[in-house]
């Protein structure tokens, strides 16, 4: 295989995987964040500040208790997750998940106060006045999801002991550029960073184009 | 009412996180739903995966035989590790003491040495501690003298690889206590990979211990100035095999293509491809190959070197371990 074709190969897999691992995130994490925001219950606090506090987790370390997770002598180990993309899509869905709650939850709670008074003031009912919330959280839980596919194609850790960095497998962009470091690649190293770089500023922006499309369209 | 609401919300969750995951799963075609294809997974040091010659031997591999090899490089010791864990077929390794070890409490079987080259002592042209020329014990005598005394440093890998445990042994052989050097000031410990610490030993214009396919990729694209100062001594051999994971101690690990794997590694093509490996990018083969020399004894003396070094009661792997596959061994 050409080194051509191997890159291109390499940065479509990490689109798919920190891709796939964001919308599981965003799936499981933006209703948890919804509720968190909305909702007063006990022990609320506790919860957002434990995804708070998660969100400072380093991926080598959560990489290192899925390892022993999905290991063949680990309670996971039946599933064969092991070394496949799935499993860096999973791990990476779990590392970035409470930065999708976190900033849905401030985002929700930041707007709150004003407008679900103003709605209520106005004659809407309690789920009317939660919509009108949602709506006007939009751009803060587009941000959310966009800071979770950051951090998930970022990251190093989970894909690099989950993963393997198996060439042709699970080799995503930064477990090369970190391999063709400690070849000596340097050249190759910076160009995997470029194109890392590429993905990520065409993603946010792309978000962003998003953003004021889905609020115009929202309020019309 | 308001809790009630908050049970409805956390079911929803939970039936979304079990269907996003298991439609995901489905989706990659992996985990519980995979189709089992012959997938061969070799747990190896850096040594060898850095200097590129596994994806070469990749390549020719697998267009002769209908199995797919992935590589995981790391540090002899977590290589040993992941085997034992049951998350490697095979091994490809430099480290007989660990090898032993991995043979005698069950995990491996049918052991092969593959190929052998040497380690080299590295260090600044200058040479302050003035080793160019002495026998090896002598050489390390007048790093630690000259260390002591701070005018050198000695840089360790310090990750219990197997070029870690190599110079563990040759501190040993020079009547040194590495425990007891490694408390020393001019004695310092990377806990990287060899490339790494070869780039920290120049900075540091310090002294280490290299692998010569990693230090000759360094060297070659001028990230190292570090000259060789000591090699091709018999004590500073190096020899790689490779070993199957025990399919009694593992019976999900894929034996029969470790075993192709290993018998096409000392084939007359594997132990080419490994000869030639390195010759027109660095002038000099990286590896030697192992087979024929020991098995016609080609070179007395390298093969009585290979012998003193990486046998194991003056065998290569002892009958016990070779689990009915005495053809690796004729």
């Amino acid at each position: 295989m050409a080194v051509e074709t191997e890159i291109v190969e390499i940065a479509v897999r990490t689109i798919g995987v920190s891709g796939a691992a964001t919308l599981l995130a965003a799936l499981w994490g933006i209703p948890l964040g919804i509720i968190l925001g909305l909702k007063r219950f006990r022990g609320r606090r506790v919860i957002v500040g434990f995804f708070n506090a998660m969100m400072g987790l380093p991926a080598v370390a959560l990489g290192l208790l899925l390892y022993l997770l999905f290991s063949q002598s680990g309670p996971l180990g039946f599933l064969h997750l092991l070394y496949t993309p799935l499993a860096i899509v999973l791990g990476q869905a779990v590392l970035i998940t409470p930065i999708t709650v976190s900033f849905t939850t401030s985002t929700i709670e930041a707007i709150d106060p004003e407008i679900k008074d103003l709605a209520t003031t106005l004659g809407a009912s309690e789920t009317e006045a939660s919509m009108a919330v949602l709506k006007e959280s939009i751009g803060g839980v587009l941000l959310a999801v966009a800071a979770s596919f950051n951090r998930a194609i970022a990251e190093l850790g989970v894909a690099i002991m989950v993963g393997g960095n198996l060439r042709g497998l699970t080799r995503v962009l930064t477990t090369s550029i970190a391999l063709e470091t400690t070849r000596a690649e340097l050249d190759l190293g910076i160009a995997l960073t470029i194109i890392l770089l590429v993905i990520v500023f065409a993603v946010n922006a792309s978000v962003n184009m998003l953003q004021s499309k889905v609020r115009s369209w929202l309020w019309k | 009412m308001r809790n009630k609401g908050i049970g409805v919300w956390f079911a929803v969750i939970v039936v979304t996180v079990l269907v996003s995951v298991l439609g995901t799963t489905y989706f990659f075609g992996v985990g519980p739903f995979e189709q089992r294809r012959t997938k061969l997974v070799v747990s190896t040091t850096t040594s060898l995966y850095d200097t590129g010659l596994l994806d070469v031997i990749e390549v020719q591999f697998e267009e002769q035989y209908v199995i797919d090899v992935y590589f995981i490089s790391a540090g002899t010791g977590i290589a040993i590790e992941y085997a034992m864990r049951g998350d490697a077929d095979l091994i490809l390794v430099h480290s007989p003491l660990h090898e032993l070890v991995f043979l005698e409490d069950g995990y491996g079987v049918c052991r092969k040495i593959i190929a052998y080259n040497f380690f080299s002592i590295v260090g600044f042209a200058a040479d302050p501690a003035n080793i160019s020329g002495t026998i090896l014990t002598q050489a390390l005598t007048r790093i630690v003298d000259a260390g002591r005394e701070g005018e050198v440093a000695w840089v360790s890998r310090g990750d219990n690889s197997g070029t870690h445990t190599k110079e563990k042994s040759l501190w040993s052989i020079a009547g040194f206590d590495w425990n007891e050097l490694r408390n020393e000031d001019w004695y310092m410990e990377s806990g990287l990979g060899m490339g790494k610490t070869l780039l920290i030993a120049d900075e540091k214009m310090a002294y280490t211990l290299a692998d010569i396919g990693t230090y000759l990729k360094y060297y070659t694209d001028g990230l190292v100035s570090l000259e060789v100062l000591i090699e091709q001594v018999p004590d500073m051999i190096n020899v790689y095999s490779a070993i199957a994971v025990n399919k009694n101690y593992n019976p999900q690990a894929n034996f029969d293509a470790a075993i192709t794997f290993i018998k096409y590694l000392a084939s007359t093509d594997g132990q080419q491809l490994l000869a030639d490996y390195g010759k027109i990018t660095y002038g000099r083969s990286l590896f030697f190959p192992a087979v024929q020399l020991l098995a016609q004894n080609t070179d007395p003396t390298l093969t009585q070197w290979i012998e003193d070094y990486a046998y194991f009661n003056g065998e290569e792997c002892p009958v016990e371990y070779q689990d009915d596959h005495p053809e690796l061994y004729r």
